[in-house]
């Protein structure tokens, strides 16, 4: 196998592996966005919709799809339920009280889950099918490629959905101005809980698809971690930072695994990262006076 | 097909409205005729902002009712307001940046829509045709009125102060209002501007029949425009009537000159 191909490998599997990161990026900026909530329990609520699939997937013994839209379907109700008891209260709080919240709600349920479902590893089943793809002596592992592709259609609608849709006018109209926004008749409150719902429903895909074929475990949550590095880095409040990040991010992983050896797979993006964010402290496309946290 | 609705009257009784220890409104009856303009008047600090928040709904007053045609809007919420045929400007103009002239329009047209949200979540082809509708009517009638053909593809942040002005109160024309708030729709533009925004105003009111409120420092203006004048000092109404009665009123002199230039004017 020539190095030629071994670049391309790498190259390909780190495109690939950004879409799922790409929506955990998302499932982040959209609340950021929206409501101007740095939510620190992104990564809770993502391992929350994981278990939610695996739970009517291997319990309820739904197929694959059917489980995958009902896990969505339970995290919409526990993502509107977070928003009516937990922020809906604390609006118009200094922002570090909201942090805060948003800290303890990641305790409770990283708790609650170990409660329900253990610490232990849980086998799930796989959501999509599990097949590699040989290109000469390119080899990719099929399920790389399906999660890129749903996580692409997701992010497309999810475009399309902002640009066009009512819904989603309103949505941006509330994050850049919610007063003027009231007074146009939109029900800010309407807005605020469906930018959460969107949010959860989003980190839910990414859940789903990545503890699908494998296992899923409370350490799904610390995985989001890395995603604040892509968030950063492309802008707190960027849909198409988040996008570009993610595909920077995954690509430098791939090729550190590939050249510099697994050990560096979590150390080196990050350096790069930094250097980056000393030369643009508000990420590749965010807005410029964005605040200090 | 879409004439706007008909004027309503607005009135505000005994509205009184404090923070902490201060009151920002004591006991205020007004009244807006159904169809005419309407100026609020008084000095900085007097209560007319206060007065404004509290018929958009951001402020909930202690005590008192605010009337819209006869139906009591005092604890509806500020969106629903919207529906009820309440629209309203702001003292910084505040328009969406990054948006287009026509899409901030077309904002003011989102309550109009009312096709069901999911619905209009999958493109259904009746939420479509309501949209196409809606921005037809919007380009026809808005903007042609109010001389904003040659920048609605513009991004607002481009314009001139003034026309951002004109932008906003065609986006609030866009939700045919039966009453219009204006929250000094002329503050910080030049001579000319003020004589284009004081034209559009009195158009607006007698072409489309639209109950005008406004809030604003120009007595030029205002006593040129206005059918209905009301002044607050203090966080009290001390006068209404004509631009004519108001401007002979002793209380209102005092109030704008002081109590020694009264002397002096008497």
């Amino acid at each position: 196998m020539t190095d030629f191909y071994v670049l391309i490998e790498f190259l390909l599997l780190g495109l690939l592996a950004s879409g799922i990161s790409a929506l955990m990026a998302l499932s982040f900026v959209l609340v950021y966005k929206g409501t101007h909530v740095v939510n620190f329990a992104a990564g809770e609520v993502m391992m929350l919709g994981a278990y939610l699939y695996y739970t009517a997937a291997v319990v309820l013994k739904l197929p694959p799809a059917a489980a995958l839209l009902l896990a969505l379907a339970g995290i919409a109700l526990a993502s509107a339920a977070i928003e009516a008891l937990v922020l809906r209260p604390l609006a118009g709080q200094p922002t570090i009280a909201i942090l805060m919240a948003t800290i303890g709600m990641a305790s409770l349920l990283h708790g609650g889950v170990e409660i329900i479902w253990g610490q232990d590893p849980l086998e799930t089943p796989a959501l999509l099918p599990r097949f590699p793809v040989n290109w000469g002596e390119v080899m990719i592992p099929g399920a790389a490629i399906g999660n890129f592709v749903l996580a692409s259609l997701l992010i497309a609608a999810l475009v399309v959905f902002f640009r066009f849709s009512r819904a989603g006018i309103a949505m941006r109209a509330t994050a850049s101005d919610p007063v003027t926004a009231a007074t146009l008749g939109i029900d800010i409150r309407a807005s605020q809980r469906m930018t959460w719902v969107l949010a959860g429903v989003t980190g839910t895909v990414a859940g789903a698809l990545i503890v699908s074929s494998g296992s899923v475990s409370p350490a799904l949550a610390s995985s989001a971690l890395g995603v604040f590095a892509v968030v950063i880095l492309g802008g707190l409040d960027s849909v198409a930072g988040a996008i570009l990040a993610s595909l920077v991010v995954g690509v430098l992983e791939s090729l550190t695994v590939g050249y510099i050896g697994g050990k560096m797979r979590d150390v080196f993006p990050y350096l790069v990262v930094l250097a980056m964010l000393i030369v643009r402290p508000y990420g590749l496309l965010g807005t410029r006076e964005i605040e200090r946290l | 097909m879409n004439a706007p609705a008909a004027a309503l009257g607005l009135s505000v009784r005994d509205i009184a409205v404090s923070f902490g220890g201060i009151h920002a409104l004591r006991g205020v009856t007004m009244t807006a005729p159904a169809g005419k303009i309407t100026a609020v008047i008084g000095p900085n600090g007097a209560g007319k902002t206060s007065l404004f928040n509290t018929i958009s709904g951001f402020y909930r007053p202690d005590a008192g009712r605010v009337i819209l045609g006869g139906t009591d809007i005092t604890s509806t919420p500020v969106h629903a307001r919207a529906g009820m045929g309440l629209a309203r400007t702001f003292q910084n103009v505040a328009l969406f940046r990054g948006l287009s002239v026509l899409e901030n329009i077309k904002l003011g047209g989102h309550h109009l829509m009312r096709a069901h949200p999911l619905a209009a979540m999958f493109g259904a082809a009746s939420s479509r045709r309501e949209e196409l509708a809606l921005r037809a009517e919007v380009e026809d009638r808005v903007i042609d009125f109010l001389e904003l053909d040659n920048v609605r593809h513009k991004p607002v942040e481009a314009l001139s102060y003034g026309l951002q002005k004109r932008v906003e109160l065609a986006r609030g024309l866009a939700m045919r209002p039966s009453v219009l708030l204006l929250d000094e729709p002329v503050a910080g533009m030049n001579r000319e501007e003020t004589e284009d925004m004081a034209r559009f105003i009195l158009d607006v009111q007698e072409e489309w029949g639209v109950t005008v409120v406004l809030v604003e420092h120009d007595m030029g203006m205002v006593m040129d425009i206005s059918h209905h004048v009301a002044v607050l000092n203090f966080g009290e109404l001390i006068a209404q009537g004509t631009p004519a009665q108001v401007g002979r009123d002793p209380e209102v002199v005092k109030a704008y000159l002081g109590g020694e230039a009264q002397a002096v004017a008497a």
